[in-house]
């Protein structure tokens, strides 16, 4: 089943193409690594796709229902806020540096959506966070700060505050990429247990790796194109873009 | 004989604190808030408020607080606008003080980092809970020190409300002081201004202390 659609997303910042036409489609339950050199717009898809970005072209649909929509005339329309308020409540992100709440223990940055979003009971909350939390291996870090988790353990406790909100998309912006190699691990075993039990996710990374052993799709952006895109096994191990080439050769070089 | 004569100039000298206090409550109570909406304005997508505020900021941190209690109290009544000196002094201090303050809030705000708006933000909250709950919590620890130094300066500010002839702290005891060719009343003043910033010291050391439990 499709869950979200994405045609001829176009993106400039300023006078710099960032995305020059991305069609994507994801099914419910794919697990779809996105890889590129730095600066080929892998983070701004994302961000189009959450409408942190709003895009100047093109259009996305989630489940069906349109956040942006083609007008006949070739111009994006957003929906109203109030629709797409709802879509976006469907889609979670992780991002590279966290961005936990500093001022708020492991469980109150867990249970702040919940409750101020979702007007959750403050009791289910804590359940639910509680849940997550040892789902993520962190039950004993409950009531402690961001500043006294290691970068592997506040990325753990990100992917289970962006889970509380209960998403059917899991959007990751490389989410081990700040991390000392050391930690990656533990962050990726927390991706790798939740694509199997089949959240979709889209996972822009640089840990070919995991995009070989979890991801159903692999996609190689390059100056915001799609240049490649194929099972892992067709893209790590018979390349047919010079480009793609290119970039695997270096990064596993 | 001279410990009585500075027990009867600190018991008059006392009756001077009502308008010293008044005004230091008055400013910080209706400064604060006032400021922060201003910083928000400041801060606002709207060309007309960015402008205006940041016009009010430059003309109320440019000018002399005693130029401006000098021009509420005494200018204004050119415009039919009148005020009682204690209000005119309020008044005057309220809007000088947001000033300041909101150039503080402003920096605070703008010292929180982006990220902290869009992990808000795809969790679902508005603009308004981001401020509330995210923003405006970790902004108020990054400020204390600022705004201590300020609430500092307002108490020994207060004094110059004797230019428009209210009987402050500062005032009573100069009344003493020429009266009695004395000036241990100067010395009892200043003995009020040293205890009072001294208290206010602690109290945002305090506060300090209470946000000490995260870093970042
Ligand atoms: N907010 C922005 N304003 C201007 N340029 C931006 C902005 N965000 C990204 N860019 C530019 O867009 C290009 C793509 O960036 P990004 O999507 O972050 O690439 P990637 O994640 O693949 O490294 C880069 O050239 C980057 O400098
Ligand atoms: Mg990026």
């Amino acid at each position: 089943m499709n869950i979200l659609t994405v045609k001829n997303i176009c993106k400039k910042f300023n006078n710099l193409e960032v995305l020059r036409g991305i069609d994507l489609e994801v099914n419910k339950g794919e697990v779809i690594a996105i890889i590129g050199p730095s600066g080929s717009g892998k983070s701004t898809l994302l961000r189009c796709l959450i409408r942190l970005e709003t895009i100047d072209k093109g259009s996305v649909a989630i489940e069906g229902k349109p956040m942006v929509y083609q007008d006949s005339n070739g111009d994006s329309i957003y929906s109203s806020e109030k629709d797409i308020r709802i879509l976006r409540k469907k889609m979670g992100m992780v991002f590279q540096n966290f961005n936990l709440f500093p001022h708020k223990s492991v469980l109150e940055n867990i249970i702040e959506a919940p409750i101020t979003v979702s007007n959750t009971p403050l009791i289910e909350a804590e359940n639910i966070a509680d849940q997550l939390l040892e789902k993520v291996g962190l039950a004993d870090k409950r009531d402690s700060y961001p500043c006294e988790l290691s970068g592997g353990q506040k990325q753990r406790v990100a992917i289970a505050r962006a889970l509380a909100m209960n998403p059917d998309i899991m959007l990751f912006d490389e989410p081990t990429s700040a991390l000392d190699p050391e930690l990656t691990g533990e962050v990726l075993k927390v991706m790798k247990a939740l694509a199997e039990e089949h959240m979709t996710m889209l996972v822009v990374t640089h840990e070919m790796g995991f995009a070989r052993e979890v991801a159903n799709k692999v996609i190689f952006m390059d100056n915001g194109e799609i240049i490649e895109q194929g099972n892992p096994q067709e893209v790590f191990g018979n390349p047919k873009h010079p480009r793609t080439k290119a970039f695997l050769g270096q990064i596993l070089r | 004989m001279e410990l009585e004569y500075i027990i009867n100039s600190s018991i008059a000298i006392a009756k001077g604190c009502k308008i010293t206090y008044s005004l230091f409550f008055s400013t910080l109570i209706f400064s604060l808030p006032l400021g922060l909406l201003i910083a928000l304005a400041r801060i606002s997508k709207s060309n007309l408020l960015q402008a205006a505020t940041g016009t009010y900021i430059w003309l109320l941190r440019g000018t002399p607080l005693l130029l401006q209690v000098f021009f509420i109290y005494f200018g204004l009544p050119a415009f039919g606008i009148k005020f009682e000196s204690m209000t005119a002094a309020i008044v005057a201090f309220v809007l000088n003080y947001a000033a300041y303050f909101a150039e503080i809030f402003r920096s605070g705000i703008q010292s929180i980092d982006r990220g902290q708006y869009e992990s808000a933000d795809v969790l679902g909250l508005t603009y308004s809970q981001t401020m509330r709950r995210i923003i405006v919590p970790q902004m108020t620890k990054r400020i204390l020190p600022p705004v201590s130094n300020e609430v500092i300066t307002l108490v020994k500010d207060t004094a110059l409300v004797f230019g428009i002839g209210l009987a402050d702290v500062l005032r009573t005891a100069q009344i003493i002081v020429t009266r009695d060719f004395n000036i241990s009343a100067f010395l009892i003043a200043g003995v009020f201004y040293l205890v009072n910033t001294l208290a206010l010291t602690l109290i945002f050391r305090k506060l300090e202390q209470k946000y000490s439990y995260y870093t970042g």
